[in-house]
């Protein structure tokens, strides 16, 4: 094994296994970002021994040894000894089976702990995007680095983030805090916000761009069912990993070898992942059971699981889509919503109807400036035979879209509708 | 990137034992926690399936008796990861489980990444050299 080898073994290794660390650790310390600082010094320490020793025959349990060794250790050093007397026992106990018991590592159910630890990670109190730093370090085990190229950001900025974060929680005594019962709900939401956040940001990342950043999506699927497992009874956690298991269906045939956005109605439906579209459909199921159906994440999966049980495009089920478009816009109040629905109704009712709603739109501030807006009302108005109005809502849309691809699509969409209009 | 890890093990080597079982119950639980497993199962028997072949231009279906495979595939089980490591760091725990609990078994875990529509998969091959720095 070259060295660069054993370093990506060691991170994988690292992966599987931190979760147990971190959980393992602020169980005995009783301090989240503190346990978390000492399972990176296992890390530390692996990255520094194994290239030289090789990597040890069980390394999940000689990082947990390594890691279990530096909490001893910071308890002894802080005195907290006599006080906790009754806990290092045990664990020291504990710590002397990890080796012989080649199990240990599967007979801990850490469901409880890792709960506390996204709790503490996504804690309202932090910043949405010192949430989303600190759950991708502390829960999927990737490295500041790591983090830092996934959103395009310079390494200190990220590692200034977690750094501060880490602070407040511990000056404000939340490190280490569990949420029961209904303060759970209410909490989950602050967790949802930023595993959807993640999935986004690699959702809209490009193709070809580093890889990194498609990863966000698969991070927060991840995330996404551990809380379905940790948290089985919160419809809107599965109503979420039911989301974006289903847009992640699609994710090998969003777009063109040249890197072009191919729109959801054009795609090769035979190429949408069924293991996947299988998933998203149980997680909706389940989300429904316990009553989420009406919730945010659940209709929006809804509304695409639509799409993804439509054989074919023209097999869409349009009235559906816009009623639930229709429920999901009085939940959010967003005109963005509205629009979809305008789409989503011109589909199911005629250009007529959709024209209807997205003229009333026309004066909603928050759309001024934002190019669908032109652009679902120009497919509308070509649609009825409006042509010389469809090719001024186009060219109006052109000029307001903010990237270049968007405003080519726009500008020979006009062109088409100039031409209708003369012919 | 998704995995299909392909356990072979000789035709004749007996059911796992119960502490086997038991043990893979476990990983198999903590990663389907975790997310990374998406599924997975065993197979019955090669004797009681059926082959359905072609050779020489012909189509023919066999079912049973058959000749004994040197290795057969007695389970499967579909993993999402990041690296082709992660999948080795996997596979080699869940191995490892067979060491311990079933003395004497041999077998492999084969490991094989999915292929994309159109090749997208083989640029995640290249797996980040970054540092963890703290």
């Amino acid at each position: 094994m070259t060295a660069a080898d054993i370093h990506r073994t060691i991170l994988a290794v690292w992966r599987i296994e931190q979760p147990r660390l971190i959980t393992s650790l602020s169980r005995m310390l009783r301090d989240v970002p503190l346990a978390e600082d000492l399972t990176q010094e296992a890390l530390l320490a692996a990255l520094e021994h194994w290239p030289a020793e090789g990597v040890p025959e069980r390394p999940g349990a000689w990082l947990m040894a390594a890691a279990k060794r530096r909490a001893l250790d910071h308890l002894r050093r802080t005195k907290m000894l006599a006080r906790k007397h009754g806990m290092i026992a045990c664990d020291m106990e504990q710590e002397q089976q990890v080796m012989p018991d080649l199990d240990s590592g599967l007979d801990d159910d850490i469901g409880d702990e890792l709960l506390r630890l996204i709790f503490t990670a996504c804690h309202p109190l932090l910043a949405r995007e010192a949430r989303a730093a600190l759950s991708l370090r502390m829960i999927c085990g990737l490295t500041t680095g790591e983090i830092a190229r996934a959103f395009l950001l310079p390494e200190a900025t990220i590692a200034q983030r977690i750094v501060r974060a880490k602070r407040t929680l511990s000056e404000s005594g939340l490190a280490y805090e569990t949420p029961r019962g209904e303060e759970l709900s209410e909490r989950l939401a602050s967790v949802l916000e930023v595993v959807y956040l993640i999935f986004n940001e690699g959702y809209t990342a490009a193709r070809g761009a580093d890889w990194l950043r498609p990863q966000l999506c698969n991070e927060a699927l991840r995330i996404g069912r551990v809380l379905t497992s940790i948290a089985p009874h919160e419809p809107e956690a599965h109503g979420l990993l039911a989301l974006m298991e289903l847009n992640a269906s699609r994710t090998a045939v969003r777009t063109d070898a040249a890197g072009e956005p191919i729109l959801l109605l054009d795609q090769d439906r035979a190429l949408w992942d069924q293991l996947q579209i299988r998933r998203g459909l149980q997680a909706l199921g389940r989300a429904r059971e316990l009553g989420g159906a009406g919730g945010c994440y659940a209709l929006q999966a809804a509304i695409i699981a639509c799409h993804a049980q439509a054989l074919t495009a023209d097999n869409t089920d349009w009235r559906r889509i816009a009623g639930l478009y229709g429920k999901l816009a009085a939940l959010v109040r967003s005109p963005v919503v509205e629009l979809n629905r305008a789409v989503a109704v011109g589909m199911a009712e005629g250009p007529e109807a959709g024209l209807s709603i997205v003229d009333r739109l026309a004066h909603e501030p928050i759309l001024k400036g934002y190019h669908l807006l032109g652009s679902v009302r120009g497919d509308l108005l070509q649609k009825l035979g409006r042509h010389e109005e469809a090719r001024a809502a186009f060219e109006a849309a052109a000029a307001l879209a903010g990237n270049k691809r968007e405003q080519h699509l726009l500008r020979r969409r006009a062109a088409e509708a100039a031409n209708a209009a003369t012919s | 990137m998704r995995f299909m890890y392909l356990v072979k093990h000789p035709g004749r080597s007996g059911n796992p034992t119960p502490e086997l079982m038991e043990a893979m119950g476990k990983l198999a639980d903590r990663e389907i926690k975790a997310g990374r497993m998406l599924d997975c199962g065993g197979l019955m028997p090669v004797q009681t399936g059926a082959h359905v072949r072609i050779a020489d231009g012909k189509l023919s279906v066999i079912d049973g008796p058959f000749v004994e495979a040197k290795e057969v595939v007695g389970g499967y089980a579909i993993f999402e990861l990041r690296d082709k490591q992660e999948a080795l760091a996997s596979a080699k725990e869940f191995m490892q489980l067979h060491l311990d609990h079933m003395p004497g078994w041999e077998g492999t875990c084969e490991v094989r990444a999915f292929g994309m529509p159109d090749g997208q998969g083989e640029c995640q091959a290249e797996v980040a050299d970054t540092l963890a720095h703290s």
